[in-house]
């Protein structure tokens, strides 16, 4: 399993090495967002829930993205077909996708929290308030990759591939959207960064947890074939 | 075999819901703030709390499916869901008109219990256009099942995450003692009941009505007449026996 994990995980990340195409999409459509956001609300700097919210929706579009190209290259060049033929773990293509795709939205947030920093945020980017959002959204990375691999599988082999991921994706991402903007808002606050809600990390954690459960006693039926 | 109890059961369901009803409107007391207005809340809680089961139901008969394989069990599973989405608007509907009665808008965004149900209902409304969207039979009901158990899962989780979120003004029905006096919960149990076994009547119903067509097909095939074309459709096909 761990074998298969990381073989599979090695091939993601040279596909994206070699080819970049999804980080880099992801990035300028987050950073374009950004824009559209700073045009729309008619503000200079956004703080607190406002900032809490402008982050959280520019990240998970941009995760949108991700998720929609993360099994097309198997599904067009035959990924799906060599692993089948492979004796492993079917779980492993999971694990090493909601890996390679909470990779993805780590490498897009380092460049897109600055970015935030940057054009939108009133309060200064400390120390203390980068640990913060990095905590909060490492937890909301988790449950976003997990749902995103599950649905991106699910919808690869539909027709309306592109319309599936995010009907079905958004609103099973509301509780993410909902603990991330509730937990990420005091720390963005402008009186002064306050204490981690406590509540809405256990809540984000709680998802994570449930959907990994559900994920992995589901996801092998969408290879079969 | 399929409509074999289904005129008991349609029997005890009017019977239930229009008794429901009866105690609803003259047995229990009027309430003091809103009057005769709060009576929908005898159609309006049922109809969202069987929706709800509905919804859980789906998803328990879509784990048959795919533990067993069963295509009857698929069949089951999307009427299920079929079922509850109608119910489900049944209850936006009548929740949207009691909100505008009592608290003087069609629609509270800070109240959970409304944001959460709506939720549950949008990803629930992705169930047909996926079915529809896959062409092979046998992947169809794969995948639709895959769809209907992590919404099944989703749908208490959801709640839990709204419901943790401070509560305003939306009452919490069947926890606290003090909310409901006797003969109101006695005509509101009644009332859940009736919609209760109305749910599962019309489930049975739908199911009888697509096996009946099934089998009305499989003998126009035998008797050689050429297949009348089908237009696409996203529900499950029903095996003759």
């Amino acid at each position: 399993m761990g074998r298969a994990v990381s073989a599979l995980l090695r091939k993601e990340l040279r596909l994206e090495l070699r080819t970049p195409q999804v980080i880099p999409a992801m990035a300028l459509f987050g950073v374009t967002t950004l824009v559209i956001f700073h045009f729309s609300l008619q503000r200079d700097t956004v703080e607190g829930d406002l900032a809490a919210g402008v982050l959280v929706v520019t990240l998970l579009f941009a995760a949108m993205l991700g998720i929609n190209r993360l099994f097309v290259a198997d599904h067009e060049e035959g990924g799906f077909d060599g692993f089948l033929l492979a004796p492993v773990d079917r779980t492993a293509m999971l694990v090493a996708k909601a890996l390679a795709l909470t990779g993805f939205l780590v490498v897009v947030e380092l460049l897109l929290v600055p970015a935030f920093g940057f054009l939108l945020l009133g309060p200064a980017m400390t120390f203390e308030l980068l640990w913060k959002v990095a905590a909060i959204l490492l937890l909301a990375d988790a449950g976003v990759a997990i749902v995103g691999t599950l649905v991106g599988a699910l919808a690869i082999q539909t027709r309306a591939r592109d319309l599936i991921v995010p009907l079905i994706g958004l609103p099973l991402l509301v509780p993410v959207v909902i603990g991330a903007a509730k937990a990420l808002a005091p720390a963005l606050d402008a009186a002064g960064a306050g204490a981690l809600p406590g509540r809405w990390l256990a809540i984000l954690g709680l998802y994570d947890l449930v959907f990994g459960l559900v994920a992995y006693a589901v996801f092998d039926f969408l290879l079969e074939d | 075999m399929y409509g074999s109890r289904l005129q008991t059961l349609a029997i005890a369901s009017v019977v239930t819901l229009a008794g429901g009803f009866a105690l609803a409107a003259f047995y229990a007391p009027m309430d003091a703030d809103q009057g005769f207005m709060q009576k929908i809340f005898y159609l309006h809680v049922p109809l969202a709390i069987v929706a709800l089961g509905g919804f859980v139901f789906g998803a328990y008969q879509a784990v048959q499916h795919l533990r067993t394989g069963d295509p009857s069990r698929d069949l089951k599973s999307y009427v299920a869901i079929h079922m509850s989405l109608i119910l489900g608007i049944g209850a936006l509907v009548t929740g949207s008109i009691w909100a505008r009665a009592s608290w003087g808008k069609w629609w509270v965004w800070d109240e959970p219990t409304l944001v959460a149900f709506l939720i549950i209902f949008l990803l629930y409304c992705t169930y047909q256009p996926l079915r529809f969207s896959i062409e092979d039979r046998d992947r169809q009901a794969r995948y639709a099942s895959v769809f209907a158990v992590t919404a099944g899962v989703f749908t208490p989780l959801n709640f839990l995450a709204v419901r943790l979120a401070d509560p305003l003004i939306h009452p919490r029905t069947l926890d606290s003692q003090d909310n409901l006096p006797g003969e109101m919960r006695l005509a509101f149990l009644v009332c859940l009941l009736g919609m209760a076994l109305l749910y599962v009547t019309l489930w049975k119903f739908e199911l009888t009505h697509k096996h009946a067509r099934a089998q009305l097909r499989s003998l126009k095939r035998k008797l050689g007449a050429a297949d009348a074309a089908r237009g696409r459709s996203a529900a499950p096909e029903a095996t003759v026996s």
